[in-house]
């Protein structure tokens, strides 16, 4: 048992929802008690979505436990296999019902005799991994199963792609800006003449699976999710693939050299011509890229030698520490990862990038370091955003667990080209820098903390207000309290009431009029 | 038209969504000031918290995870060990004057004796622990508050009796008013004291009006559950009279009633002005007060809220069900002149909503519509394909369903919202119309010719 007050990483059944779907037309039933079906109410709040997420709990209560949940789970299997038709129906169990030991395995065996959609169990073990670690796997379970199955059919053309291409794996939903990279990679790969073979799992089709290992090549842009299936498509079907990360201007350049590299692997054979990127780069880096210019102009100059702590998962953490040292000349005290099954690869990243490294899950520790370091600036998750905003030390946010900021309407890719302008943005502007900087120690900053409860200076003679009602008004919440002794007061006058009680305070309430709101 | 007489009650059991129970962290710690709340169970409650609900650590909290793992599952590590290092940590760092553990579906899977536990720690640490069973097995969503509460009011005092002495009786009186509503007495000459407790969670200020409306009335409240500090418990016990103010509390009054030895006084919910004016003339004629000045003040309100009402009258609604305040919501806008077509509800408990169900049928008489179909635990997906057929102006539904619902073109409301806003007493009907009719309202302010650009309708 630990004493937990927040946590970087979901558990796991919600990473497997997250997989199951992003796939097109595939079902997911969780067996679980009442409320823990909220990835739902997630993916629908935050990710927007029109359509009803194709997440169905079967309720366990205590009917259910007494009776056995066998023939409520198959039933509710067989039941949505008629109403919605999914291609694949995908069951997993939370925290809470795993610990039943319930042989789920049976329940998918008997369902998928009645059942004219697929139906896999989510293999996963709920707690010993988290909500990545998860995704990873039920995203690897998934591709093994419908490549295992056309190769027993022998429905498999393994013949390459004419045109060179490749599969992007781990694109998913509630992921971090998942959406605008996966934009901003197609359109680089577009750019260097790789046409895009499928997209996994994001809105990709169950029978187009069976064609994955036709693309030349495969890229996994987010460690977290993806290297699983892609070092299967190595192992089984010889497929090479990138998980380098093209975040910031070094980072995308060694991404595109290492496409170039691939391609050219099969391009002297196929098409009897060699693809040369380094022009591209070049052109890219130092006119099309506004970063690398950027951090040479004047703007610049006051970054150097600013202090920063960067805090996120593995893949985010480390490329925001090389642009940060690599590429801006600012100075990163410490940085860390929650990431704690990948902490050999974050170690080796940013060795010689930073002062110090750390790797917890624990927000505590982080918020404990960075105090203790008082950086100028902190790149993190939405928990270092409020560290910041405790210990006034400005945040800018680089790194999953998703909010509802994370999903902006307009283009903000963190990948790519476009993505070093993005990220050249925020780390500018989350410093407060040059004149701002001398302004704001002279006068003391701009906001005034106070709580204004100014009065209204319409003159005439002024309204006592008895002690009850005082202390009924400061019960009213601050951001809301000049507005209401405004109102009182108006209603006051309008009744020529000279002290305002507890009765006048509620009665003005309730006069309040429908114009005032509309 | 002609109604049916009595209600019909279905009961789907069907697959539904709705907030885990724990969720009653979120304003209970607010709401007892003094208490810290330790949710002992799974990352996935965890989760949970600080995700669905957007409850975010802004400072300190004063509510916790006691995070299960393997070791906790598999009975490697002994409870009360584990659960004993993580409360003295609370007391060393927070120093609360009660400490609540809230039981999950796990604590229930893995018969974890959290009751068993509680007293021997207690000793230990020196600080009570009440144990409430807020799982999902058995609950839903608000009724969370109903496990806390009924596990808090075994920690109310006992109530002794002092009828005989008239100079304690006022001494008493005096203390107590201070301590539940912070005003001077300057009514109290006219005060007739009755032993009401009332039970509920509601903010600091619509429990104060709903004191405010009953001393109109010359009654006083001798105190709530739950109190803003855990010290001021109100005494319990014989001769007290308690009545509930929110529909979902059904436990909370079998153990007042059962346990505690308190008379229940059964009416419906002080939601909306309708519902409000009953559970006074409830509460008075229990006490055999004569009520003054209700109807008018009931007209007077919605006089003053016609032109919200103008916006709802003849519309229709549909409950898909979420919070257990449906009936009572269902019922105030059927007098508001608005047709209900479904009220879905999580959990339906007869006896306890009795009165409020009364109402209802009255109401529906009173305003001549058919009586609504209430369905327990229902189906979401069969609701779906209902309100496709019923197409009603307004669903008040999860947030799951929220968007979606949207862009099928039908205007939606977050039952949530009114789990969370102050939607209690006469001087809240204003918030409740407000709430409901945002969404008809946001359709009239868009300009006609845009609004084929906002509503998108997906395939189905």
């Amino acid at each position: 048992m630990k004493l937990a007050y927040w946590m970087y990483a979901g558990p796991a059944h919600i990473g497997t929802l997250r997989v199951a779907s992003s796939f097109r037309n595939v079902h997911a039933i969780m067996h679980a008690p009442l409320g823990d079906d909220y990835f739902n109410v997630m993916r629908s709040m935050l990710e927007r979505e029109r359509d009803f997420t194709p997440v169905t709990a079967s309720v366990v209560d205590r009917h259910v436990l007494a009776r056995g949940s066998r023939d409520k789970v198959v039933s509710n299997i067989s039941r949505k296999g008629e109403e919605q038709r999914p291609d694949l129906i995908v069951l997993t169990p939370t925290c809470t019902s795993s610990i039943l030991q319930e042989d789920l395995q049976n329940f998918v065996d008997r369902a998928s005799l009645y059942s004219e959609s697929d139906v896999i169990l989510a293999d996963v073990n709920h707690y010993r991994v988290n909500e990545l670690q998860a995704s990873d796997k039920t995203l690897e379970q998934i591709v093994r199963y419908y490549l295992d199955r056309a190769r027993k059919e022998g429905i498999f053309n393994r013949s390459l792609t004419d045109v060179p291409s490749a599969n992007i794996i781990g694109i998913l939903t509630l992921g971090f800006h998942n959406q605008h990279d996966c934009r901003e990679l197609k359109r680089l790969l577009g750019e260097l003449g790789v046409s895009i073979n499928q997209i996994i799992p994001e809105g990709e089709f169950l029978n187009n699976l069976k064609d994955l290992p036709r693309a030349w090549f495969n890229i996994v842009p987010y460690r977290e999710i993806g290297l699983m299936a892609a070092s299967f498509l190595e192992k089984e079907y010889g497929m090479p693939y990138i998980s380098t990360t093209p975040i910031g201007i070094s980072n995308t350049a060694d991404f595109v050299m290492q496409v170039e590299k691939l391609m050219n692997f099969w391009a002297t054979v196929l098409l009897g011509k060699k693809f040369h990127y380094d022009q591209y780069v070049e052109n890219q880096t130092k006119f099309v890229s506004q970063a690398a210019w950027f951090s040479k102009s004047i703007d610049c100059q006051n970054l150097a030698g600013k202090e920063a702590v960067v805090f996120g998962d593995a893949t985010h953490a480390a490329s925001i520490t090389k642009i940060l040292s690599g590429e801006m000349g600012i100075r990163v005290s410490c940085s860390g990862t929650y990431c704690k099954h990948d902490a050999g690869w974050f170690n080796e990243q940013v060795q010689g990038l930073c002062d110090e490294v750390i790797i917890t899950e624990d927000h505590t520790e982080v918020g404990d370091t960075i105090a203790r370091i008082e950086p100028s600036a902190i790149f993190g998750t939405q928990m270092e955003r409020h560290i910041g905003k405790r210990i006034d030390i400005p945040c800018g946010v680089i790194s999953s667990p998703v909010h509802i900021q994370n999903f902006p309407l307009g283009y903000r890719p963190f990948m790519g080209y476009e993505g070093t302008n993005q990220i050249s943005d925020l780390i500018y502007n989350s410093f407060n820098l040059g004149m701002e900087d001398h302004l704001l120690d002279v006068f003391g900053g701009h906001d005034t903390k106070g709580i204004s409860t100014k009065s209204l200076s319409t003159g005439g003679k002024s309204i006592d207000w008895t002690p009850e009602a005082e202390s009924e008004l400061k019960r009213i919440p601050g951001f809301v309290r000049g507005k209401v002794k405004k109102n009182t007061e108006v209603f006051a006058r309008q009744n020529n009431i000279l002290k305002i009680t507890v009765d006048v305070m509620y009665a003005a309430k309730e006069r309040r009029s429908i114009e005032s709101l509309a | 038209m002609k109604t049916p007489e009595t209600l019909a009650f279905e009961c789907e059991t069907g697959n539904y969504h709705t907030f885990c129970p724990i969720s009653c962290v979120a304003w209970l710690y607010q709401k007892i000031e003094d208490s810290f709340f330790l949710v002992v169970g799974t990352k996935t409650c965890g989760y949970f918290l600080q995700n669905a609900l957007g409850v975010m650590i802004f400072a300190e909290p004063r509510y916790a995870m006691a995070e299960l793992e393997e070791g906790d599952i598999s009975a490697q590590l002994n409870d009360q060990k584990e659960l004993e290092k993580i409360c003295l940590q609370i007391r060393d760092d927070r120093n609360p004057s009660v400490i609540i553990w809230i039981g999950t579906c796990t604590t229930e899977i893995i018969k974890m004796d959290l009751e068993g536990i509680a007293p021997k720690l207690e000793k230990q640490i020196g600080i009570p622990i009440i144990v409430a069973r807020a799982n999902g097995l058995d609950y839903a969503f608000t009724q969370g508050e109903d496990t806390v509460l009924a596990a808090m009011a075994h920690r109310c005092p006992e109530y002794k009796h002092c009828t005989t002495n008239l100079k304690n009786r006022t001494d008493e009186m005096a203390r107590i008013d201070n301590h539940t509503t912070n005003k001077s007495p300057f009514e109290a000459s006219k005060l007739t004291r009755f032993n009401l407790v009332l039970f509920g969670s509601l903010s600091s200020s619509i429990a104060s009006q709903l004191n405010l409306e009953l001393k109109r009335q010359s009654i006083s409240v001798s105190g709530w559950l739950p109190s803003q500090k855990y010290e001021e418990l109100p005494g319990l016990g014989e001769g007290i009279y308690v009545c509930g103010v929110n529909p979902f509390l059904s436990r909370t009054a079998t153990t007042l009633m059962r346990r505690r030895k308190c008379k229940l006084v059964g009416a419906p919910f002080p939601i909306g002005p309708d519902g409000t004016r009953a559970w006074i003339e409830k509460i008075c004629s229990v006490f055999d007060i004569k009520s003054y000045g209700l109807e008018n003040r009931e007209s007077e309100i919605w006089e003053n809220v016609k032109d919200y009402i103008q916006v709802i009258n003849g519309k229709s609604v549909f409950f898909m069900g979420d919070n257990l305040l449906e009936i009572s919501l269902a019922r105030f806008l059927i007098r508001c002149g608005m047709i209900v077509y479904e009220v879905g509800i999580p959990y339906m408990d007869r006896r306890y909503q009795a009165a409020e169900l009364l109402f209802l049928q009255h109401t529906c008489r009173k305003m001549k519509t058919p009586l609504p179909r209430i369905v327990e635990k229902p189906d979401n997906y069969g609701q779906i394909q209902r309100m496709h057929e019923l197409k009603p102006h307004l669903a008040i539904t999860g947030m799951a369903h929220a968007n979606p619902l949207e862009a099928r073109n039908i205007d939606t409301k977050w039952s949530v919202e009114f789990t969370f806003a102050q939607i209690h007493g006469f001087s809240s009907v204003r918030d409740i119309l407000e709430l409901v009719t945002r969404p008809l309202r946001r359709r009239g302010v868009i300009t006609p010719g845009f609004r084929s650009l906002s509503k998108q309708t997906t395939g189905d």
